[in-house]
C-alpha cells in the first residue's frame, strides 16, 4: 500500500466518530432516494405487469341496460383491441354474525367463454359453474375479513329478492385492486366486498337476460382515448349511458395513481436535503483536518507531491465517507423500500409484488452522495494545495478576533468572558456556524415538515364529520324514488331525523377543462349533511345555480359568477350553462352541490330522491340494521361512524410509519451537524479549554463555553426550521393533493414544540458525548505543544 | 486554606515534598520522571529550577502545580496535602492558589489582553482588578488588544498578569522567556521579580537558561528525576543586568 494511502485509512480510523456521522446524514439521502425510488418503481412495474397480465381495461361505461349485440358494435370502433360486457350491480348483504348491513358490487363472469378483460386472479377453489345461480367467487380481503372458506354462505337482497349464496373460490382483480365502496373514504374489507357470479345468474336476478350494465374496453397502443370515449358515449346514450371514462377516473386506478404520485414526490423532495446538509458538514470538518495538516500538505509538496496528488488525497478521503454512507443507504433504502412496498402491497391488493430495485438507482445514489461530498470539499481543498509549500508549512496566521461592540458596552452587560469567547468564535467562522445553523434548522424542518400531518388529518375529520357530514348513515336507494319515500326512512326504527338527496351524474366543463362528478341536490338548511363555506359556515344552497368545492373550482378555474357548462350523462344528455354561486370547503373528491328543487327541474323530474342521510338513535342499532338489511329498496348503506374509525386506523397507521421514519432521520441530521460542529469547535479550542483548566476552572464551568456555542447555533436555527418545515409542509400538501382528496395545511404550535424538542433533544446527547472528551482532555499534554 | 497558618515558627512553609516519586507508563515502556525528590520552598521565594531535558523539572512543577499526581511520595502546600486531593479538589486549589505562566502563553485568541485577565478575576476569590494586574506588568496601553495584535513579550506578559491577578501565593512559571529573544525575555523576567515582590507569592522558575539563575533567591538543579544540587545566590541581581 502506498504510504499515502496508509494514511489515507488512518485519518478514517482516527476520525471514525466524525467520519460515521457524516457517513449516515449521507446514507438517509441515498437511503430515501432508493427508497423512494425503489417502492415507487417496485409498485409501478407491480401494477404494470398484473394489469398486463390480467388484461386491466382502458375505457369503462355502465348503461342501464344495453342488448349483448351491441358488443360486436363497439369491437368496430377504430383503436378497440377487445371489448368485455357484463352485470355489475351493487346490492345489500347479510352477513351471519356481523350486525351492521355490508354491500358487494356483484359482477357477472362469461357464460360459456374465457373472460376477455380484467380477468380474475384466482387465490383458491374454482369459477362458478356456468349458470349456477348460488355459487360466487368473492373477493379474497372480503374473504379474508369474515373468515369465510370455500364453503361459506352469506345472503343478499338483489333486485328487490333475498337470495342465499355459496363461495366456491376467492379471487383478485386487477379492477379492484382499491376496493372503495361508495360512500366511503377508505376501503373497508369487512363492509364492502367484490362477489362474481355466472352470467346467466345474474342477469336472471336483474332481468338483464340477454343484455349487459357494464362495458369495458381495451384499447390498441396508438389509439385515441378521447374518441373511443366519443364513440362509446354516442352508442350507449340511447342505452341509459352514464358516459365513458378512461383509467384516471375509475377509483381504484386513480387511488393507486395518487398513493404512487406521493411516493415520488417524497424521493424528490427528501434526498436533497440530507445530501446539501451533508455537503456542510463534509465542508466543515474538511476545512477543519485540512488546517491541522497544513504543515503535513506543505511536507508532502516539499518532498515532491504535486498539488494535484494532495488534492486528490483529501478528495479520496471524503469520497470513501461518501461511499460508505451510499453503502449503508443502500442497504437502509432496500431494506425500507422492501418493506414499504410489501406495506403498499397489503394495503391495496396485488396478488403478486415485484420487488424492482433498478441497479441504475444505486449508481445513481452513489453518484449524488460522492458528489455532494466532493462539492462540500473542494473550497477547503483548494484553499490549502494552491498555497506553496514554503508558506504551508508555517503555521497559519494566529485568527483574528474583532470586538463587536464598544468596550463600554461589554463593561455594562457585564457578560461572562467565557460567554464572550463563545460569541467571538462563532462569529469568527461564520460560514461554518451558519452551514450548522442550516444543517440543524433542516432536522427541525423535517420534524415539523411530517408531524403536521397528525393535526392536519384530525383537521379534516373534524370538517369532513364533525361540521360537514354530520349523518350517522347513508342509505342509497337502487333507483330514484320520489319524495315520498322519505316517510319510509323516516319510519325505520330508531330513525331520528332524515335528510334526502339527489345525486345527478354529470359532466362538468369550463373551457377546455372538463369532470365526470355527482352534483348532490340537497334541500335548503340542512342540518345533518351540510355545505359549508371556505370559514366554515354552513352555506345556505340559493335556489339557482351550482356551488363547487374549492378543488373543483380551482381545477375548472372557476369563480363565483362564472358559468359553468353541465352536461347531463342520464335521461336527455341535455348541456345546460349553470352559475357558480358559492366555493365551499371539502377535502375528499371534486363535490358540487345545487338546491334539490333545482336539481330535480334539470332533470325533468318531479320531487324524486336518491336516498337520504340519517341520524338514528344508537341504542336502536340493532334493530334499525336488521331492518335496513331486508329492505329491496336500499342499494347500500353508508355507515359515517364506521368509515370514520376505519378512516383514523388506515390513516393513523400510515402516518405513523412515515413519521417514525421522519423522526429517525431528522435525528440523524441534527446528532451528525451537532456532534461534528462540537467535534472541530473542541479541536479549535482544545487548547483554551485546557488552559482554562490549568487555570482553575471546572470542568462544567469549561464545558459551558463549547456547549454555549452548541446551545447558541441550536436555539438560532429553531426559528429557521420552523420557516423551513411550514414550506416543506406547504411542498408536502401541494404534492400530496389529487383530484381524490386535498389535505389542510394545518400547523398547530404543538407541531414546532415538538420538532424543537427532539432536535434539541439529540443536541445534548451530542454536546454530553463531546463533553465527555473535555473530561478527558490531557491538560499537560496541550500546554507542552504549541499549535 | 488560609494563607497565615504557620508551619515552621520563623519561616512560613510554602511547598514541602517528601520522596516524591513519579513513574509514567506508556506502552510496555516505564519511565520514572522523579525518582525521590525532597523539596521545601519558603513564603515569598524566587527560585530557579534548572536541568536538562528530561530530567524530571516539568513533571515536578505539575504535581506541586495540582496538575498531576505523584506515584508516591508527599506533596504539601502549606498543611494541605495535595497527593490526597481529589481532582475537583485540585480543581480549587489551582483556582485559589497557584498562576501558571507557560511558555506558549496559552492566551485565548478570541479575548482581548484585559479579558484574558478577566476570564480569571471573574472567578477568583480576592482578585485585584484586571487593570491593575496588566498595570503591574506595564500594560496599560495595550490592554484592549487582542492576542494576535500583541508581540511574543507583550503577550507573555498578559499572560503573567491573567496568572496574578488572583493574588495567588505560588507563581509557577515553566520556561516564561522560552519563546523570546533576550531583551524581550528580561522584560518579562522584571515583570515577574515585580510581581514577586509586591504580592508575596513564591515563585518557582523552570528554565533552561542559566542566566536566569542570578535574579533568584534559591536555585535547584534537577538531574535525572532527583534534585542534584541546591544553592543559594548570594547576590542577586536585577534581570536588566543579566543577558544571554
Amino acid at each position: 500500500m502506498r504510504a499515502l494511502n496508509r494514511k489515507l485509512l488512518r485519518d478514517l480510523v482516527r476520525m471514525w466518530p466524525q467520519a460515521l456521522a457524516i457517513a449516515l446524514v449521507m446514507a438517509s439521502g441515498a437511503a430515501t432516494l432508493i427508497l423512494g425510488v425503489g417502492s415507487h418503481g417496485s409498485l409501478a412495474e407491480t401494477r404494470a405487469i398484473y394489469y398486463e397480465r390480467n388484461r386491466f381495461a382502458d375505457v369503462f361505461a355502465d348503461v342501464t341496460r344495453a342488448p349483448n349485440i351491441l358488443a360486436e358494435e363497439i369491437a368496430h370502433i377504430p383503436g378497440v383491441a377487445a371489448v368485455e360486457t357484463r352485470i355489475a350491480k351493487i346490492a345489500l348483504l347479510d352477513i351471519p354474525g356481523m350486525a351492521e348491513p355490508a354491500s358487494a358490487m356483484f359482477v357477472s363472469i362469461p357464460h360459456l367463454r374465457e373472460q376477455r378483460l380484467n380477468l380474475l386472479h384466482l387465490r383458491s377453489g374454482r369459477l362458478p359453474i356456468a349458470g349456477d345461480e348460488r355459487e360466487v367467487v368473492v373477493s379474497e380481503p372480503f374473504a379474508l375479513a369474515h373468515k369465510f372458506d370455500i364453503g361459506s354462505s352469506f345472503e343478499a337482497i338483489l333486485n328487490g329478492r333475498k337470495r342465499t349464496f355459496r363461495i366456491v373460490g376467492t379471487a383478485l382483480s386487477p379492477e379492484f385492486i382499491y376496493a372503495l365502496g361508495p360512500w366511503d373514504l377508505m376501503p373497508d374489507d369487512r363492509r364492502f366486498g367484490i362477489v362474481w357470479m355466472s352470467e346467466p345468474a345474474l342477469a336472471g336476478a336483474f332481468d338483464l337476460t340477454g343484455a349487459f350494465s357494464s362495458v369495458h374496453v381495451k384499447l390498441l397502443h396508438d389509439a385515441s382515448e378521447s374518441e373511443v370515449i366519443d364513440r362509446l358515449d354516442q352508442m350507449l346514450t340511447r342505452y341509459g349511458g352514464l358516459g365513458a371514462y378512461g383509467r384516471r377516473d375509475q377509483t381504484s386506478h386513480a387511488f393507486l395513481d395518487a398513493e404512487l404520485q406521493q411516493l415520488e414526490a417524497m424521493s424528490r423532495v427528501l434526498p436533497p436535503i440530507f445530501l446539501i446538509v451533508a455537503a456542510f458538514l463534509v465542508n466543515m470538518t474538511l476545512s477543519r483536518l485540512i488546517s491541522l495538516e497544513r504543515e503535513q500538505i506543505g511536507l508532502l509538496k516539499a518532498i515532491g507531491y504535486g498539488s494535484w496528488a494532495v488534492g486528490v488525497h483529501y478528495m479520496q478521503f471524503v469520497s470513501v465517507i461518501a461511499l460508505v454512507g451510499a453503502a449503508i443507504g443502500a442497504v437502509a433504502g432496500t431494506w425500507l423500500g422492501v418493506g414499504l412496498t410489501r406495506l403498499y402491497g397489503d394495503f391495496f391488493h396485488f396478488p403478486f409484488l415485484v420487488f424492482r430495485m433498478d441497479p441504475g438507482v444505486y449508481l445513481i445514489a452513489a453518484g449524488v452522495t460522492v458528489t455532494a461530498a466532493v462539492l462540500g470539499a473542494l473550497k477547503a481543498v483548494r484553499d490549502v494545495v494552491g498555497l506553496p509549500p514554503a508558506v504551508a508549512m508555517t503555521p497559519p496566521a494566529p485568527a483574528q478576533y474583532r470586538r463587536l461592540l464598544l468596550p463600554i458596552v461589554y463593561s455594562l452587560l457585564r457578560l461572562p468572558q467565557t460567554f464572550i469567547m463563545a460569541a467571538r468564535h462563532l462569529l469568527r467562522w461564520p460560514v461554518r456556524t451558519l452551514s450548522s445553523l442550516l444543517g440543524i434548522a433542516a432536522s427541525v424542518a423535517i420534524l415539523v415538515g411530517s408531524l403536521w400531518s397528525f393535526g392536519s388529518v384530525d383537521y379534516m375529520i373534524d370538517v369532513t364529520f364533525h361540521r360537514a357530514d354530520r349523518q350517522d348513515a347513508t342509505i342509497n336507494f337502487v333507483r330514484e324514488r320520489p319524495e315520498s319515500a322519505l316517510w319510509n326512512v323516516m319510519n325505520l326504527p330508531g330513525v331520528l331525523r332524515a335528510e334526502p338527496y339527489r345525486s345527478i351524474p354529470v359532466k362538468i366543463r369550463n373551457g377546455n377543462v372538463e369532470r365526470r362528478i355527482a352534483v348532490v341536490g340537497k334541500p335548503p338548511g340542512t342540518d345533518l349533511s351540510r355545505v359549508l363555506d371556505r370559514s366554515l359556515r354552513p352555506v345556505r344552497l340559493p335556489e339557482t345555480g351550482i356551488a363547487l368545492s374549492v378543488a373543483l373550482a380551482d381545477i375548472l378555474k372557476a369563480k363565483v359568477g362564472d358559468l359553468v357548462e353541465v352536461e347531463l350523462l342520464e335521461r336527455d344528455r341535455r348541456r345546460v350553462d349553470l352559475p357558480v354561486t358559492a366555493i365551499i370547503e371539502g377535502y375528499m373528491g371534486l363535490m358540487a352541490y345545487m338546491d334539490i328543487a333545482e336539481a330535480n327541474r334539470l332533470m325533468h323530474e318531479g320531487s324524486m330522491i336518491s336516498g337520504a342521510h340519517i341520524a338514528f338513535d344508537s341504542q336502536r342499532q340493532d334493530e334499525l340494521f336488521q331492518t335496513l338489511k331486508e329492505t329491496p329498496t336500499a342499494s347500500f348503506i353508508a355507515l359515517q361512524r364506521v368509515s370514520l374509525q376505519k378512516f383514523r386506523d388506515t390513516i393513523a397507521e400510515n402516518i405513523f410509519i412515515m413519521v417514525t421514519m421522519y423522526v429517525s432521520l431528522a435525528v440523524v441530521i441534527a446528532f451528525g451537524v451537532v456532534y461534528n460542529f462540537a467535534r472541530i469547535s473542541l479541536s479549535e479550542q482544545g487548547r483554551e479549554i485546557a488552559s482554562l483548566r490549568v487555570l482553575g476552572f471546572t470542568r462544567g464551568e469549561v464545558s459551558s463555553i463549547l456547549l454555549s456555542e452548541l446551545a447558541v447555533v441550536t436555539l438560532l436555527a429553531q426559528p429557521l426550521g420552523w420557516i423551513l418545515g411550514y414550506a416543506l409542509a406547504a411542498l408536502s400538501v401541494w404534492a400530496f393533493e389529487s383530484e381524490l382528496y386535498r389535505v389542510p395545511l394545518i400547523l398547530e404550535p404543538y407541531v414546532y414544540a415538538t420538532g424543537s424538542l427532539l432536535v434539541i433533544a439529540a443536541a445534548i446527547v451530542s454536546g454530553l458525548i463531546v463533553r465527555r472528551r473535555i473530561d478527558r482532555l490531557d491538560l499537560i499534554e496541550v500546554l507542552k505543544t504549541r499549535e | 486554606m488560609h494563607r497565615n497558618k504557620v508551619v515552621h515558627p520563623m519561616t512560613e512553609i510554602t511547598f514541602r515534598t517528601r520522596n516524591l516519586t513519579k513513574t509514567y507508563i506508556s506502552g510496555a515502556v516505564e519511565v520514572q520522571a522523579l525518582r525521590g525528590v525532597d523539596f521545601e520552598a519558603e513564603a515569598g521565594e524566587f527560585l530557579v529550577i534548572l536541568g536538562p531535558s528530561g530530567s524530571g523539572k516539568s513533571t515536578f512543577l505539575n504535581i506541586v502545580g495540582g496538575l498531576d499526581q505523584p506515584t508516591s511520595g508527599e506533596v504539601w502546600f502549606q498543611d494541605h496535602e495535595l497527593s490526597r486531593m481529589s481532582e475537583r479538589e485540585l480543581t480549587l486549589y489551582r483556582r485559589d492558589h497557584v498562576g501558571f505562566v507557560f511558555q506558549f502563553y496559552n492566551l485565548v485568541p478570541s479575548l482581548t489582553a484585559r479579558e484574558n485577565v478577566a476570564l480569571v478575576t471573574d472567578i477568583a476569590r480576592k482578585p485585584m482588578q484586571p487593570e491593575e494586574a496588566l498595570d503591574l506588568v506595564g500594560l496599560t496601553p495595550r490592554m484592549d488588544h487582542f492576542p494576535a495584535q500583541l508581540s511574543g513579550g507583550e503577550q507573555q506578559r498578559v499572560a503573567i498578569a491573567r496568572a496574578i491577578a488572583k493574588r495567588p501565593e505560588v507563581l509557577l512559571c515553566d520556561e516564561p522567556t522560552g519563546a523570546l529573544d533576550s531583551k524581550t525575555g528580561i522584560l518579562v523576567l522584571e515583570a515577574l521579580l515585580k510581581v514577586n515582590i509586591e504580592i508575596g507569592a513564591t515563585t518557582l522558575v523552570i528554565t533552561h537558561n542559566v542566566a536566569i539563575q542570578e535574579i533568584a533567591h534559591r536555585v535547584i538543579q534537577f538531574a535525572d528525576g532527583r534534585i542534584a544540587a541546591t544553592h543559594t545566590i548570594a547576590e542577586r541581581k536585577p534581570a536588566s543586568a543579566i543577558h544571554w
